[in-house]
């Protein structure tokens, strides 16, 4: 019953208008809790989102750490980054994250997208690029705080994860969540997430020692409809570069918002500026102007 | 003038001397080699064309429909950007072509001052010192030259993208791309506005290459005075009195008297 209405369109990119059919159903966001501090980085999650998607194989990288290559890429939208952390008593930590599309409440990269259908948010909170709509541009790479969507040069087109729209809207968990091994993936309403991941957050403070561990749902742009429990939430960073506040640059914002358009009729104002100079003093013609004036030297000319 | 009609002498590249050549008719100043002609009517179709592709993308909410003539909006962003290439490459051909005629000097100066007066018809004539170009076109034509290194700089941000230049300058360049945009646009319309309906017989300075002399003295009285050694002013005020010899040479004849006097015809 959920999963129909989980496909709601919510918001189309370009699109002008009201969405169709929004508001006709209750809705329901979705999200994915990532518990970074269960995760052993055994990256099941990875081969699992490749063999899903059907994603052509992306030679990896081997940097003498437990990462597959440097970032996300078109054609693997899913990796788990691995940083090795060194605490104030000196002692090791490795901290796993598991990196994909953060499905943002407020998304970046269809704020910046020009194109008329090329990113739709369902109204479960996914965020999803519909590529036969794309026109290749990459406004989304730099809309997006957590640097996701990635650019294919072969087809010109933007490639990212798509929290398994399509399992989810057939009331399926995404794939990520199916393979992982310890669950530390967890699937399900918003509501839901965020007080599973708030009681093991308070466990990690209480039993663990953790005093600082918490749950990364930024709210710069209105919370994500992925999750993490992290052991130090006021450092995000420290996870490979998770942004403490992460923010859609001004240019997709009121710029494009606002001041584009009101830039568009000031511009046509040159327009508008030369058809009454047309009509108020009319054209300067060459002087003695045709026909010739009366016998008398022109009056009301003044010359300089 | 000895012969009614002549050639201009162009100092252009042999190429174009060889593929066109200015014809002067009497009464005309040479104005435009036809090099000069050529690259402006080369930037002057790819500016159109890279402002409808630009703003098939800029705005699709409004301007979708210039898509499909180019292949969809795909192809359209994709065209776009060797459009904006083909004319700032012919733009920066013309701007070192012109880089002497357009330095500013007192007289542009004094001319955007009056800006103001100059919007009146009450001003039939340009100041007796302008020369060539006046303030108001050497001004868009610096704000070309500005506004298309802007486009370069900018477009190539954007064209390789947030991988290769980082988030932020994409984002950045996107604004000032906009603004060049805008600010350039908004100063074609007086452009089109002037060479047409706004100062008629302009035009054709820029598709035979010529002018009247009529024209040259009453817009660009210094570079007339410059071109025939004659004095604008009086050339002006000599027309006028054959004009006026001839109108009453023409209600003579129609009242059946004799003809004016010698002198009615054309110095
Ligand atoms: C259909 C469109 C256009 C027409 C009819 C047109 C016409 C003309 C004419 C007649 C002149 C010669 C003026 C003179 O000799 O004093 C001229 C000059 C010039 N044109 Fe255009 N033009 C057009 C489009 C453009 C475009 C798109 C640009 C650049 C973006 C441009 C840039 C210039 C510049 C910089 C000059 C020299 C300075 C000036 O006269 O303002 N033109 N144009």
């Amino acid at each position: 019953m959920t999963e129909r209405r989980t496909l709601q369109t919510e918001q189309i990119s370009g699109h002008p208008g009201p969405v169709p059919g929004m508001g006709m159903q209750r809705n329901l966001e979705v999200c994915k809790l990532i518990d970074a501090t269960t995760c052993i980085g055994c990256k099941a999650c990875e081969v699992a989102c490749v063999e899903w998607n059907d994603l052509p194989f992306q030679p990896t990288t081997f940097d003498n750490t437990y990462q597959t290559m440097p970032e996300t890429n078109w054609n693997y939208w899913n990796l788990i980054k691995f940083r090795e952390h060194q605490r104030e008593d000196g002692t090791l930590m490795w901290l796993m994250r598991k990196d994909q599309c953060m499905h943002c409440a407020d998304p970046g990269c269809l704020a910046a997208c020009p194109a008329d259908g090329a990113i739709v948010k369902y109204a479960n909170g996914i965020v999803d690029f519909h590529q036969e709509n794309c026109i290749g541009c990459e406004f989304c790479v730099s809309g997006c705080p957590f640097n996701i969507p990635k650019f294919n040069p072969a087809t010109k087109k933007v490639y990212k994860c798509t929290l398994c729209s399509d399992r989810v809207g057939q009331g399926l968990e995404p794939a990520c969540i199916k393979a992982c091994p310890t669950g530390c993936l967890h699937f399900g309403t918003k509501e839901d997430m965020k007080m599973l991941a708030e009681t093991r957050a308070k466990q990690l403070r209480d039993v663990s020692g953790f005093k600082d561990a918490g749950v990364y749902d930024p709210e710069s742009i209105g919370g994500t409809h992925v999750i993490y429990v992290l052991h130090d939430a006021k450092n995000p960073e420290l996870y490979s570069g998770l942004p403490k506040d992460p923010s859609i640059p001004f240019a997709y914002k009121a710029w494009k918002s606002i001041f584009k358009p009101l830039g568009l009729i000031g511009a046509t104002l040159g327009f508008v500026g030369v058809v009454f100079h047309y009509v108020f003093e009319g054209p300067k013609r060459e002087q003695p102007e045709v026909p010739p004036p009366k016998p008398e030297p022109p009056a009301g000319r003044k010359e300089l | 003038m000895a012969t009614s009609v002549g050639r201009m002498q162009e100092k252009e590249p042999q190429f174009f001397a060889k593929l066109g050549h200015t014809t002067v008719h009497e009464g005309e100043l040479a104005r435009h080699s036809v090099y000069t002609r050529f690259l402006h009517w080369a930037y002057g179709i790819f500016f159109f064309l890279a402002l409808f592709t630009g703003f098939a993308t800029y705005m699709p909410f409004l301007f979708r429909w210039f898509a499909p003539a180019f292949g969809g909006p795909a192809t359209t962003r994709m065209l776009h950007p060797w459009f904006g290439l083909g004319f700032v490459f012919f733009f920066g051909l013309q701007a070192i072509n012109w880089w002497g005629p357009m330095k500013w000097t007192d007289t542009d100066s004094r001319w955007i001052k009056h800006l103001p007066e100059f919007l009146r018809s009450t001003q039939a004539l340009e100041p007796e010192d302008v020369g060539m170009y006046n303030g108001g076109q050497k001004l868009q034509f610096w704000e070309i030259v500005v506004g298309s290194i802007v486009y370069l700089i900018t477009g190539i941000v954007m064209w390789a993208g947030a991988r290769t230049f980082g988030a932020t300058s994409v984002a950045i360049s996107y604004i000032l791309h906009d603004i060049s945009a805008l600010i350039m646009l908004f100063g074609i319309f007086f452009h089109l506005y002037q060479a047409t309906f706004g100062q008629p017989g302009t035009i054709q300075a820029m598709t035979r290459g010529t002018v009247s002399e009529a024209w040259a003295w009453t817009h660009a009285p210094a570079w007339f005075r410059q071109m025939t050694g004659r004095d604008p002013r009086q050339a002006l005020e000599q027309e006028r009195q054959r004009r006026i010899a001839r109108e009453r040479a023409i209600e003579q004849l129609a009242r059946g008297g004799p003809a004016g006097p010698p002198g009615g015809g054309r110095a």
